[in-house]
């Protein structure tokens, strides 16, 4: 029987030659990604519950400090200060300020083939490359730290098949919301989510990432593009050489299939509090904003700054709004800069700040207060996500969010240039 | 397992809800354990007792990994967890921490916070308002990491 990309990585990191969906396998970890969000619970449990501490193979580890940086308070800053003395005290990679961890990751380390952990939900992302990344807790992380190891059910494959071209100002944000809010927020609970057709084919490296990134915003334990010439060649670039360059077989077996057209995607939103809460943008524009956000893990990269700076140019950031633009890595915003697009931003009124995780995690930068309502790039706008419980986010495209940025209400890129 | 109260919270209850960032890097489970459920119900807190029980919809402690959302919960000496449906990271961090998470489909919409719930985990069985409720079972070997504790208790055990 023929295997899913999935089903071949694990397989590999199994060392068996065949696995099926529903069996348990444990699994030899290419690579484990822990943050701030955790890291500190993490260092505690290693020195104080483990019997016998040691790390496998301090190569495979990577901690980044992304959440709350710089820091935000004292006992942050002593939570960040625990992470940092034990990954230098363990001749561990570590990385602070320099980006979000996904980006990083990225940027420096996932290979076509890998099974990743990493200790954070988005940890899906790294399907864009070919590799299996999967969102874990502190205490599988430091199981996998402990040994190497983990256990692994491997879960069915559900196919997405994407034909066509987008249309003019509908970018892959619009669609993998649109996919969300037909299949819901548990639709792909325990599975994986392979992207393929045409359409995946076409897709950069960027636009496969914010397509795998959204995918545990189904449920999905990960999502996948076959491993191809364009992941290569991201990877080559950076001096990174595949584990294994797998494709789905064509006997594989999928659990569902659906097929998405890309040309009849649409500028979308999602509503508070729920990423499934999906209407066109449309049916939200007049909504007043307080704040908007163009960054994140999921759209603050290059091609997202691109976007909102070709809007804002010539034009203001609203009166009464604060409009905060974030570079996901120091790469990204060295590039913008480079390319003007920081300058633009700037003389446009909006905030740009320091590489991470910013409001989408509500707990550092640009937390919005009581009844406040923010647009944004990130990733969730569940209840009280970016601060005060009774304030709303809206989750919209980078042409969105600049758009209502510069509007002072919800409205969408188009709208604006008819003004 | 003992008679204890219920909680109980809507469907695709995120783990955001169950604790907030902003409390993710205090420096122990000890502290942030006192917002738990703030923005739903500040005084969820003071009001759990051990022993009582949360009980949720359609995927239970959906969207961020924090492993913080089981621990708060466990810290506060709830019992277990019984849900329709569990989001995928948090069923596997509640079993890794050897905080029960039990799946079942009929008891959710039978009940209310405040009503009283007996849980029999070797059965697989709940009994509330006077009704019993069978639960899937865990899979074998998630039930042996539970029985152990957890999964450092069962590493510690292999080592």
């Amino acid at each position: 029987m023929g295997m899913t990309i999935a089903e071949k990585i694990i397989a590999l990191a199994a060392g068996v030659p065949e696995v099926k969906p529903g069996d348990i396998h444990t699994v030899n970890l290419d690579r484990m990604m822990t943050n701030d969000g955790t890291t500190h619970l993490t260092v505690d449990m290693y020195y104080n519950e483990i019997k016998n501490p040691h790390i496998a193979d301090t190569k495979k580890m990577v901690f980044i400090v992304d959440h709350n940086v710089p820091s935000d308070s004292p006992k942050t800053a002593a939570s960040q200060k625990k992470m940092r003395d034990f990954a230098k005290a363990h001749q561990i990679d570590f990385w602070e300020g320099q980006g979000v961890c996904h980006q990083i990751m990225m940027e420096h380390y996932v290979c076509p083939g890998e099974l990743i952990f990493g200790a954070d939900s988005h940890t899906c992302t790294y399907g864009a490359l070919g590799a299996f990344g999967t969102g874990v807790g502190c205490t599988d992380l430091l199981y996998g730290m402990v040994t190497g190891t983990s256990w692994v059910l491997v879960p069915e494959t559900v196919k997405f098949n994407l034909t066509g071209q987008l249309p003019e100002g509908v970018y892959p944000r619009d669609l993998m919301l649109t996919i969300i809010g037909e299949i819901g927020a548990n639709g792909c609970n325990y599975q994986v989510m392979e992207f393929c057709g045409d359409g995946a084919e076409a897709m950069s490296i960027n636009d496969r990432m914010v397509l795998c990134n959204l995918a545990v915003e189904a449920g999905a334990k990960s999502a996948v593009f076959a491993a191809d010439e364009k992941a290569l060649e991201y990877i080559k670039a950076r001096g990174r050489e595949p584990k294994a360059m797998f494709a789905s077989d064509r006997d594989a077996v999928y659990a569902r299939e659906y097929t998405f057209d890309l040309a009849k995607i649409q500028p979308v939103a999602a509503r508070p509090d729920f990423v499934d809460d999906v209407v066109p943008a449309k049916e939200v524009c007049g909504v007043r904003i307080d704040e908007a956000f163009l960054g994140s893990c999921n759209n603050g990269r290059i091609d997202e700054l691109r976007v909102g700076a070709a809007l804002l140019k010539g034009r203001k950031v609203a009166g009464h709004v604060r409009f905060l633009v974030v570079p996901a890595s120091q790469a990204v915003y060295l590039q913008a800069l480079e390319e003007g697009l920081i300058t633009t931003f700037m003389e446009s009124g909006a905030i740009v700040m320091n590489p991470n995780c910013s409001v989408c995690w509500g707990s550092c930068q640009g937390v919005i207060g009581e009844n406040e309502v923010l647009i944004s790039t990130g990733t969730r706008n569940f209840k009280g996500r970016a601060g005060h419980p009774s304030s709303k986010v809206y989750l919209g495209s980078a042409a969105t969010v600049t758009a209502s940025a510069v509007k002072g209400e919800i409205c969408t890129a188009d709208m604006l240039c008819c003004n | 397992m003992s008679v204890g109260k219920i909680f109980k919270f809507h469907n695709d209850l995120d783990t955001d809800q169950i604790i907030a960032s902003q409390y993710l890097l205090l420096p122990n489970i000890d502290e942030m354990k006192v917002h738990t459920f703030e923005s739903l119900d500040p005084e969820f807190p003071n009001k759990v007792k051990p022993g009582d029980y949360v009980v949720g919809g359609e995927n239970f402690g959906c969207g961020s990994s924090r492993e913080q959302a089981p621990s708060v919960l466990k810290a506060l000496g709830v019992q277990a967890v019984i849900a329709r449906s569990f989001a995928r990271i948090f069923y596997r961090n509640a079993i890794n921490i050897g905080l029960p998470v039990i799946v079942c489909k009929d008891l959710p919409g039978a009940v209310e916070t405040g009503d009283e719930m007996d849980l029999s985990l070797r059965e697989g069985v709940a009994k509330a308002k006077g009704e019993t409720f069978s639960c899937t079972r865990l899979p074998e070997y998630m039930q042996q990491i539970l029985g152990q504790g957890g999964l450092i208790a069962s590493l510690n055990k292999e080592e």
